[in-house]
């Protein structure tokens, strides 16, 4: 069945797919004995420990290492001289890694020493004598942006502006998306609101700090072993910023520990490998929690401005945003997909988002789950509610009479094929939580959200075993449940049992060029990779067949695992099961396997919808969060548990950001809450069971229909709470978080509005 | 690092006694461990006092109890009596944290921590608790909130330790109580912590009582203004305002990452409010 | 020079004794001496539970004893729920009801959980909430590590 052949998902019936079996790598994680990536060792291996800078923004004018090169036990100590410039593509990448003539944040790599224990390590650091000429420093995304900030990049002048700036700034580009003109959309409003927001930056959390492990022989051979989110990126990267081939450099992914976009680049990998190579002997670097949260990718915090108009019959007639992000230290913000995603789940005529890439003394932000458009979500959706209330419509009433629907022209550009974010606000208001009654003190809020969804370059390969087993080789690391995603596609279509199929994710050296697992690709590319791949594999059973019958091949067919005559005619022989056919593979013509190469295009953009209920104490302004309900979809849910699982890990998520998770920076620029303690995630008893509808709106782009889902879900949150919040608490926020401090002044300051003059 | 396990009080107290050199005491290791892996302190000698049997015990008396400085905080949520006698101490200790912080922290550990937001120290201030000091010079008996002088500072001279938390016995009509601010529902540093601790009359009025306020001052604070609020009153509505009033008019706070001044002194008067309808229940018998 | 001692105690039911530094952590030892890398480290500070062991019964976390406090005590880490090649209820719970996504936050969980449910065997949604606030998860929202418990709880109130 050739690829394209569509099944109508809404039809078929699937054996597997839409099931709910153990993963494969579960005994593994329940024992113990799956290995992360600070659980692998070498013998003779060293320890390394990385100096960070303690100040915002300084120059380094001096490293002397000579008294550390001394002590002890120490092997090998790198700088910035250790890490040659190449490709231009990454020299940010390379700048972040290790510090050049400047440190740029609080945390900054500066130096590294591998020795052999950690405690001669950490003595050795502190041996290392840097001489540092403080320079002013910035963290505020507005503050960075007006005329006489401390700059960070002498060269920096902003992109897309007309005219061309003359004077560098920390304003590294401007980006616009939209069409029609909002101006003349607010003549056509009987109601229009403006607002500005702001929220503060946060980390994706994950549980498992970065770690890895490096060997790099004299003959320049290295291998890797590292948590990560792509170790081909990781690979390519590292060879390039070391000078190595790519050949030469063997990386494998370890089980990891959370990513969420965190892990989809490099910081301390060049570092171990420059060790190894050095010293000659193996090399471990794990980052402490505190290294990973003032040195590893953050999100960025923004500052958005955003105004809507709407017709008393509900119809929004023009949209504007003009939004504001700092990276980091380095170009880079998700402002634009923040732009690009702003509005997409409106059909409007007169719609604009311009977005800013500003820079700031912080660390380089990396991905987190949809970059940047929780943020603009979060002020998009606000407006909206606040202007739902202003002409006394429902909140999904609103949004319902102005959704985008498949063949609307969205606000970045590409018209929609056929989407889901009807049947969401559908199934939302059908939901019993929308209608449950609210106790004292409470309030409901909800919010829709939107993300792309992408393809990107997959390959797999699928090797049938002498006993008709079979091995699914992947290359995009296990993030959320894949390895069992896969071995259910690969089962559905070959036509045998779940538990024959045994997925793994093959190292660099072993399976060709795969993108990074992000972007809520792997089960949709990975997915269709394998779908292909076991075509092929079909192709070649049924071709073995036909041989051992002396028919044509295109006689024979290929049902419920078994190949069989495609009709009397051809001739009456048992069908062969894979197993038997696999059993003579060496006298039928060798190995047999199936693969699948492609840039996959076709990834389904998927939308979601959410209901928050939130009750505020209005003396102290705490916030809780008694009920919560994902609506999402998915297009085709290969395993419902694990999509449940996204839906509701991005929702905590969410919901950490939205009352609780934010950056501190103090006066002297230095991030004063790097640790689990003081960086509030959610624990146990702060949440409510999270329930999930899982919509299933098929993709066409897919041929089982499916859509990415681990990004959506972190979308609507930050405004579904602070529309329930502001609900409850009688007065609009618009700061995120929405911490107990913030929630209480600004209840006591409406209420200070409120009291008559005396 | 030295690390010494003595089996007796004078051995203990010998081995702090000793050379130069920065010497600490390890209990339940929550709060030390963590600021030796911060680089916050690198002690020379570790004394673990956890195997001293007198240590570990809690010991009731003619209603009076004794608890020694290794028990942690699991133990005393554990044992029937002391609930029933202090609750307030007991919530207090018990909100330290999570479960498995509670199977190691220690009532004397936290009081000599000296965070000024120590959970269980305004429980203990408030109820009158006293605090059992071992040291080369003899025993000594002071109130708990003699012993944090400021920020990770006690007055505790070189060679001392806590043996012992005393806490006195129950008198009728009384009741404790401790709440805390935090912003999530578990693990955070109180933001504003409030011990109360009354005794009524007969006739319900309030006779006695001891409010004492933690995270708003550089040490846990008695505030006999709030007390005075109470005292002399059926604690109606109008003392429970002057006694919030009283509260956040005590509080010397700072702004930080955990919560703005502001934020601090009203919060103060609000816990104080709420601890003392829980007192006050449990003091009517209920 | 650091100084090493000796310390004997038993682990899963096995007697153990190894050499550690005086400043060695507990979690240090089981990672990097005894080759017992189920327990993690996510924060070495005691805020994310990632390391917890059990110590004479009770859940700690072990980065936060040191590996010179074990002589004497028992201790039970990951590694040592399963009985034999046969999953505990919770192991198997937690797989039914994918209670995990990553897995680095699992071990932490599968120990601090058997020891709340040997505590309290028939808790409330409330008291496993409470109760495993120690436990930091950032995949799952907790939401089905809860019903696992839950479940594994009704499993072995059967005996």
């Amino acid at each position: 069945m050739p690829l394209d052949a569509k099944l109508d998902p809404a039809t078929h019936h699937f054996r597997l797919v839409g099931t709910r079996p153990l993963r494969p790598d579960g005994v593994d994680k329940v024992t113990g004995r799956a290995r992360f990536g600070a659980d692998a060792s070498a013998p003779g291996m060293l320890v390394a420990r990385i100096l960070r800078s303690p100040h915002a923004h300084a120059r380094i004018r001096a490293i002397d290492t000579t008294k550390a090169a001394r002590l002890p036990g120490v092997k090998a100590i790198v700088t910035s001289a250790d890490f040659q410039p190449g490709d231009p593509a990454i020299h940010d990448v390379l700048c972040n890694v290790m510090a050049r003539d400047k440190a740029l944040y609080d945390g900054h790599a500066v130096a590294a020493v591998a020795a052999v224990s950690a405690a001669i390590a950490r003595k050795a650091l502190k041996l290392i004598k840097v001489d540092y000429e403080v320079l002013p420093h910035v963290t505020d995304v507005d503050e960075a942006m007006k005329p006489g900030a401390p700059l960070l990049h002498h060269g920096m002048k902003t992109e897309n502006v007309e005219p061309a700036p003359k004077k560098a700034s920390n304003v590294a580009s401007r980006c616009e998306f939209g069409h029609g003109d909002p101006e003349v959309g607010f003549k056509q409003a009987d109601v229009v609101v403006e607002r500005r927001f702001k929220t503060e930056a946060t980390h994706q959390g994950y549980i498992e700090p970065h770690a890895c492990l490096a060997s790099v022989g004299s003959d320049g051979q290295g291998e890797l072993w590292v948590c990560t989110q792509g170790h081909y990126m990781v690979r390519n990267t590292c060879a390039a910023l070391i000078g190595m081939d790519v050949s030469k450099l063997r990386v494998t992914a370890s089980e990891i520990g959370g990513g969420f976009g965190g892990k989809t680049t490099v910081f301390i990998e060049p570092v171990a490998l420059a060790l190894s190579r050095k010293a000659g002997k193996p090399v471990k670097l794990v980052m402490s929690r505190e290294e990973v949260f003032r040195a590893s990718g953050p999100t960025s915090s923004s500052s958005i401005d955003v105004k809507i108009g709407v017709t008393r019959a509900g119809r929004i007639t023009g949209a504007l945003a003009d939004i504001r992000m700092q990276g980091g230290a380095f170009a880079g913000s998700p402002v634009e997909l923040g732009a690009m995603s702003a509005f997409a789940c409106y059909d409007l005529e007169h719609v604009k988002a311009v977005g800013w890439d500003v820079v700031t003394n912080r660390p380089k932000q990396a991905a987190y789950r949809a970059p940047g458009a929780p943020m603009v979500a979060f002020a998009v959706e606000s407006v909206l509610d606040e202007l739902a209330h202003k002409i006394g419509m429902d909140p999904v009433e609103l949004r319902l009479k102005n959704a985008a629907k498949e063949g609307t022209q969205s606000s970045y550009g590409p018209k929609y094929k056929r989407i889901g974010l009807g049947e969401c606000l559908e199934a939302a208001r059908q939901h019993p939580h929308y209608k449950a009654p609210l106790g004292k003190n409470q309030g409901r809020g909800i919010a829709a959200g939107f993300w792309f969804n992408f393809g990107g370059q997959t390959c797999v390969s699928l090797n049938v075993n002498i006993d008709g087993t079979v091995v699914l080789a992947v290359g995009t690391p296990d993030i959320g449940g894949s390895r069992a995603s896969m071995c259910m596609i690969a089962a559905e279509e070959l036509g045998i049992e779940y538990d024959k199929v045994r997925a793994i994710v093959a190292d660099t050296s072993s399976l060709g060029y795969n993108d990074i697992s992000e972007g809520s690709r792997v089960t949709f590319s990975t997915g269709l990779a394998t779908i292909a791949a076991a075509r092929d594999a079909i192709g070649k059973l049924t071709a073995r067949a036909a041989k051992t019958w002396g028919i044509s091949p295109d006689a024979v067919v290929w049902e419920n695992g078994h190949a069989r005559p495609s009709s009397p005619n051809a001739g009456d022989f048992a069908p062969l099961s894979l197993a038997e056919i696999a059993k003579t593979a060496g006298s039928t013509g060798g190995p047999i396997a199936g693969h699948y190469e492609v840039n996959a295009g076709g990834a389904g953009v998927s939308f979601a919808v959410h209901m928050a209920d939130a009750e505020v104490d209005p003396e102290t302004g705490r916030v809780h969060i008694t009920r919560y309900t994902v609506v999402q979809d998915a297009g085709k849910a290969v395993h419902p548990s694990y999509v449940e699982g996204q839906f509701q890990g991005g929702a905590a998520q969410g919901i950490g950001w939205a009352i609780n998770e934010e950056y501190f920076y103090g006066q002297d620029g230095r991030l004063q809450n790097p640790g689990f303690l003081d960086y509030r995630i959610p624990v146990a008893s702060d949440l409510p069971m999270i329930d999930t509808v899982i919509v299933e709106v098929p993709n066409p782009g897919h041929p089982y229909g499916v859509r990415g889902v681990g990004e959506t879900s972190i979308v609507p949150p930050l405004a579904a709470i602070a529309n329930a919040v502001s609900a409850a608490a009688g007065v609009r926020l618009t700061e995120l978080p929405m911490s107990p401090p913030r929630v209480l002044a600004a209840i006591d300051g409406a209420v200070a509005k409120k009291k008559p003059r005396s | 690092m030295r690390y010494e396990a003595p089996t007796t009080i004078s051995a203990a107290v010998k081995l702090l006694a000793g050379k130069a050199g920065l010497a600490r005491v390890l209990a339940g290791g929550t709060d030390l461990l963590v600021q030796m892996r911060t680089d916050r302190i690198a002690p020379d000698l570790i004394v673990d006092v956890k195997r001293i049997p007198s240590l570990g015990a809690i010991t009731a008396k003619a209603g009076a109890f004794r608890i020694g400085a290794a028990v942690p905080g699991a133990a005393l949520g554990e044992n029937k009596a002391l609930r029933r006698a202090w609750p307030g101490v007991v919530e207090a200790a018990n909100l330290i944290g999570s479960t498995q912080i509670q199977s190691r922290a220690t009532l004397a550990g936290n009081l000599c921590n000296a965070s000024p937001a120590a959970d269980s120290v305004p429980a203990l201030v408030a109820s009158g608790a006293t605090a059992v000091v071992a040291g080369p010079k003899g025993r000594r008996t002071v109130p708990v909130e003699a012993i944090a002088v400021g920020p990770g500072k006690t007055s505790l001279k070189k060679g001392e330790l806590v043996e012992a938390i005393l806490l006195p016995k129950r008198q009728p009509r009384s009741g404790d109580a401790y709440l805390r601010f935090i912003p999530r529902s578990e693990m955070d540093i109180a933001v504003v912590g409030a011990g109360v601790n009354l005794t009524l009359d007969r006739k319900g009025v309030c006779i006695a009582a001891r409010v004492a306020l933690g995270a708003v001052a550089e040490r846990v604070i008695l505030v006999p203004e709030a007390a005075a609020a109470l005292i002399g009153t059926p604690v109606d509505a109008a003392a429970l305002d002057r006694l919030a009033e009283a509260a956040s008019a005590a509080c010397r706070p700072i702004d930080d990452k955990r919560g703005t001044r502001e934020f601090r002194v009203k919060v103060a008067g609000v816990l104080a409010r709420r601890a003392v309808a829980i007192a006050l229940q449990r003091a009517r018998g209920k | 020079m650091m100084s090493m001692i000796r310390v004997s105690t038993k682990i899963n039911g096995d007697a153990v004794a190894f050499l550690c530094e005086t400043d060695e952590t507990l979690l240090d030892v089981l990672r990097d001496r005894l080759g017992l890398t189920g327990s993690k480290e996510g924060c070495g500070t005691g805020d994310c539970g990632a390391c917890s062991v059990t110590l004479d019964g009770r859940v700690v976390c072990s980065c936060l004893v040191l590996g010179a406090e074990a002589e004497g005590r028992a201790i039970g880490t990951v590694e040592g729920i399963a009985s034999g090649d046969t999953l505990h209820p919770l192991q198997a719970k937690f797989l039914e009801f994918a209670a995990l996504q990553c897995g680095v936050c699992t071990p932490g969980f599968l120990v601090a959980a058997k020891a709340l449910l040997e505590r309290n065997p028939d808790p409330t949604e409330s008291e496993i909430r409470f109760g495993l606030a120690g436990n930091l998860c950032r995949c799952t929202g907790y939401d089905k590590i809860v019903r696992a418990v839950q479940a594994a709880a009704v499993e072995m109130r059967k005996g």
